[in-house]
């Protein structure tokens, strides 16, 4: 079975998280340079930023993008997070852990491991849960990123974070923002996990202070209270 | 007039309910600021160089290439050539940049000339550790050991142990300075908030009255965040010479390798009994590493101890890297080696371990009683009598279960609090102290406590903490804190509502002493009706608030608990993986204040209990001295997937009420890894005497090898 980053398999073993391939079904509005997979077939080029392409663009991505060279000095990016458009300009070797933390003060996605293992920086990509800590800020361009300050507005909870609350699905709460994120992206694909399929589908994410009780209840309730929230 | 004691069961307002904690909202929304998300205008980063060696005297050091790459503002020195380092990750020099990645590329740059010596990175027993790298440590005999082992009529013989594992703490640590004029603002990830502003002004030489630390929230300390460590004052140092704020926290590999060590420890034991299951002799000599120092003289025999007994301590000084306390310092350690001989002994007999212990707990001493609950409890919710099965009792397949027990103590008390209460005439109350909250639930517990004072509900109350502006209170450790902060804030809140009623009680046409607060009310005791709610109370005040103080006393707290934990665990003899099933944790420490924090805090610590059980070990290198897994790929923490389904009962009412307030932290941690040590054992009928039970120590004692235990 394999956890909701970037289909990583559970034993850790796997390749990093890799961006998600663009849906197949979802309709995508967000313009596009070019698919991750055209990218890995060898075109080994970035996309700068202004660079915002057409959806007609979009239709010939698997066309050899325009050659864009980037870096290696602070280079102009845009990133859409949370609805909201954000230019800045970052090295190409920024992560998009970094850009959100360092660069734009966005900081409820946390810094634990750096290496794709803990979990703590999930931010959801379209929709999908990835470890910010192992995308390039610049590879995120023209992504829709969710942080979990897009949860919800400030003072008030996402039914993911106020069953995390309820059920004290934490303690020091470092992990805590990692783990909404990933119930978050996990309830979407399992609307009415059982309790086998949350244990197996959170195990991308790591907690030290052992709340796993608290985040096994909190993700069977959440299921609950969003389902109460579709009805 | 209200009184300081803690209300009887059945006057209680607040405690021994379950709250949900007051900064849970921030912290599952990511709101919450820890020292790490602290990001300040002109901010640079810090980073610090670290020696790549176990062992070795740093010859020179040259920043000067460092110092020219682009935005770089500060290079700090921080080790004085001609001294040796002691461990792989010592640090030698600090310096900030404009972005974290220049702070990297510059780190680099710096050039450290050493001459490397020979080091020491495993724990061998004393005998093999070479010349100068023992310590003696305690002897102590009580009764006649060797009479008594002569006299036993079963003896058992065996090595035990654990072995250092690192603290792992999620936030790493580290801070943010930052300077204005003579005025130094530190944002730090400490269990110390009070405590580092007094050692930064010392190592920084500024007025105590110019340093302010705040940690609002830390992500993980365990016992390994007391002190502003050398990055500390570092950091400050860099923020002033490039006069702009630095953030400088370690990072992971830093993190593993130098800023968290739990002392390994091992023993060689010799144990004997009556045929009848009494418990009559010990002898052990054990041994362990706390990196460079002793790690202090370790508690064997562990609970149990019986009338004649010998034990014998020796630290070994290694390079593995300085330990730190980590939660219930010694216990855990020494928990697996008296708890596993002291199976392997009823195991021997032969004897159901749990009618064993109960036999012989009277040897437990003053909690004897209430480890005799704890264990026919955890017997009853696990159902031991049933499914208990003699060691090695072999199933059909592969995959074998079994039982294990264990009993752990810890002290607790609290430490040096003060707590100022400020009513104001508007009804709004402060309560302020200078602690932090590490995750256990100390900012809910305050309020709590100032609620049951009040009569009012937790939201009522604005708790400020995590300041070093607010009224000194001890470090986090050693569960010290509630007993602490409970006991100066139910001192402060009485203290304030007391001069509240003598404002008032004129227009309630009542004595003071005649008063009390309860439901949002101010009333007259026995005269419901006459009443006022507490705004109309407070607005008696007129302008002026009131703001009362109190200091912690010990007459609202206690010391000494204990718990019994129980797993059921399978164990795949073909593949040596070992999986929990189940595990029963039964606890008692006192009055319990928040039942919900309180249980959080038992289902913790019995996962952290499983991850340093099966999975957690400090790796090092024999060639190079360095550490091999300073990173949480192969530094394994227990996943969701690896916990099994366990269940927590308190042990409240009348025997463990009346005993006051006592901490939590340490002693549901200290049991986990013997329990399941046990259980292993009752599985596969031989002991795999370390923990970590990894399968390959599963497979070695599956085939009789003479020691599963690593190097």
């Amino acid at each position: 079975m394999s956890d909701e980053h970037g289909g990583r398999p559970l034993d850790g073993n796997g390749p990093p998280a890799s961006l998600p391939e663009p849906p197949e079904t979802e309709d995508r509005t967000d313009a596009k340079g070019f698919s991750r997979r055209a990218f890995l077939k060898g075109a080994g080029v970035t996309v700068s930023a202004g660079v915002i392409v057409t959806e007609g663009l979009l239709e010939g991505a698997s066309a050899t993008p325009p050659a864009a060279v980037a870096g290696p000095g602070p280079t102009p990016i845009a990133l859409k997070i949370n609805g909201s458009a954000h230019r800045l300009e970052v090295e190409p070797r920024v992560t998009l852990l970094d850009a959100l933390r360092d660069h734009l003060d966005i900081t409820g996605a946390k810094k634990v491991c750096d290496r794709g293992t803990c979990g703590a920086c999930t931010v959801l990509l379209d929709g999908k849960a990835v470890y910010s800590c192992s995308v390039l800020a610049i590879d995120a361009q023209n992504y829709a990123i969710t942080t979990i300050e897009g949860l919800a507005a400030e003072g008030e909870l996402s039914p993911v974070s106020a069953a995390f609350v309820e059920h004290d699905a934490q303690q020091c709460g470092f992990c805590t923002p990692g783990f909404v994120m990933a119930v978050t992206a996990f309830l979407k694909r399992h609307p009415n996990p059982t309790y086998e399929e949350v244990t197996g589908g959170l195990g991308g994410n790591l907690c030290r202070c052992g709340t796993y009780m608290g985040v096994r209840e909190a993700a069977l309730d959440a299921a609950k209270r969003l389902s109460a929230g579709r009805a | 007039m209200a009184d300081y004691k803690w209300p009887a069961a059945d006057k209680r307002f607040l405690i021994g309910k379950s709250f949900t904690r007051l900064d849970g909202p921030a912290k599952s929304s990511g709101r919450a600021k820890y020292a790490y998300d602290v990001n300040r205008p002109g901010l640079l980063h810090g980073k610090m160089v670290f020696s790549p060696h176990a062992h070795a005297k740093v010859k020179s050091i040259d920043t000067r290439a460092a110092e020219a790459m682009p935005g770089v503002r500060a290079v700090l020195v921080m080790f004085e050539p001609g001294k040796e380092v002691l461990w792989a990750g010592q640090e030698i020099v600090a310096l900030a940049a404009d972005t974290e990645e220049q702070a990297r590329d510059a780190a680099r740059a710096v050039k450290i000339d050493y001459e490397v010596l020979p080091h020491l990175v495993n724990d061998p027993p004393p005998g093999n550790a070479g010349t100068g790298r023992t310590q003696a440590g305690s002897e102590t005999k009580e009764g006649d050991p060797d009479g008594a082992m002569k006299a036993a009529e079963v003896t058992v013989e065996g090595t035990y142990g654990a072995s250092v594992i690192t603290h792992c703490c999620l936030e790493s640590h580290g801070q943010v300075a930052e300077w204005q004029g003579e005025k130094l603002t530190v944002w730090a990830s400490s269990q110390n908030v009070t405590g580092i502003a007094g050692e930064l002004s010392k190592a920084l030489s500024v007025p105590a009255a110019n340093v302010e630390t705040v940690t609002q929230y830390m992500g993980g300390g365990f016992g390994s965040k007391f002190g502003a460590d050398p990055w500390g004052p570092a950091c400050a140092q860099l923020a002033r010479k490039a006069g702009r704020p630095v953030k400088m926290m370690l990072e992971r590999d830093q993190e593993l390798m130098e800023a968290g060590a739990r002392p390994s420890i091992y023993a060689k034991v010799k144990a004997g009994a009556k045929k009848d299951g009494t418990l009559l002799a010990w002898d052990s000599e054990s041994w362990g590493t706390s990196g460079p120092q002793s790690g202090g003289n370790p508690p064997i025999p562990y609970v149990l101890r019986p009338p004649n007994r010998r034990s014998k301590h020796t630290a070994v000084l290694t390079n593995i890297g300085p330990g730190r306390a980590w939660r219930a310092p010694n216990h855990p350690q020494c928990c697996v080696i008296t708890m596993g001989a002291l199976d392997d002994l009823a195991a021997a007999i032969p004897m159901d371990p749990l009618d064993f212990f109960l036999k012989n707990i009277e040897m437990a001493g003053q909690q004897a009683k209430s480890y005799h609950e704890e264990l026919l409890k955890a017997a009853e919710m696990i159902e031991w009598k049933k499914k208990w099965r003699p060691r090695g009792t072999k199933e059909p397949g592969p995959v074998q279960r079994g039982l294990g027990l264990s009993i752990h103590t810890w002290g607790g008390g609290g430490h040096q609090s003060n707590c100022n209460c400020t009513i104001h005439p508007d009804g709004s109350v402060e309560v302020a102290i200078g602690t932090q909250d590490l995750g256990t639930g100390t900012r809910t517990i305050i309020a709590l406590v100032a609620g049951e004072t009040f009569g009012l509900p937790l939201s009522a109350i604005q708790v400020n903490i995590g300041d070093s502006k607010y009224p000194a209170s001890g470090a986090s450790g050693g569960s010290t804190t509630v007993g602490g902060v409970s006991a100066s804030t139910r001192r402060a809140t009485t203290n304030a509502l007391n001069e509240l009623f003598a404002k008032i009680a004129p227009s309630l046409d009542a004595k003071p002493e005649e008063l009390e607060a309860w439901d949002g009310k101010v009333r007259v005791a026995g005269n419901p009706g006459r009443a006022l709610t507490w705004q109309q109370a407070c607005a008696k005040l007129g302008a002026a608030p009131i703001t009362a103080s109190g200091q912690r006393t010990l007459d609202l707290i206690s010391s000494g608990v204990g718990g019994a934990q129980m797993a059921e665990v399978t164990v795949d003899t073909e593949t040596g993986v070992v999986r929990i099933e189940q595990m029963v944790a039964v606890q008692d420490c006192g009055l319990v204040l928040n039942t919900k924090t309180a249980e959080s805090q038992v289902f913790g610590a019995l996962i952290m209990g499983v991850t340093y059980a099966l999975y957690e070990e400090k790796l090092m290198d024999q060639q190079t001295g360095q550490c091999l897994n300073p990173d949480m790929e192969f530094y394994k923490l227990a996943g969701l997937a690896d916990v099994g389904r366990f269940r927590v009962h308190m042990m409240t009412g009348p025997g463990y009420d009346e005993r006051g307030v006592i901490g939590l932290g340490e002693p549901p941690v200290v049991s986990p890894g013997a329990a399941i040590s046990n259980a292993v054992a009752n599985a596969i009928g031989v002991r795999v005497p370390t923990i970590p039970i990894t399968p390959a120590k599963v497979l070695a004692a599956l085939e009789g090898a003479p020691a599963a235990r690593r190097a």
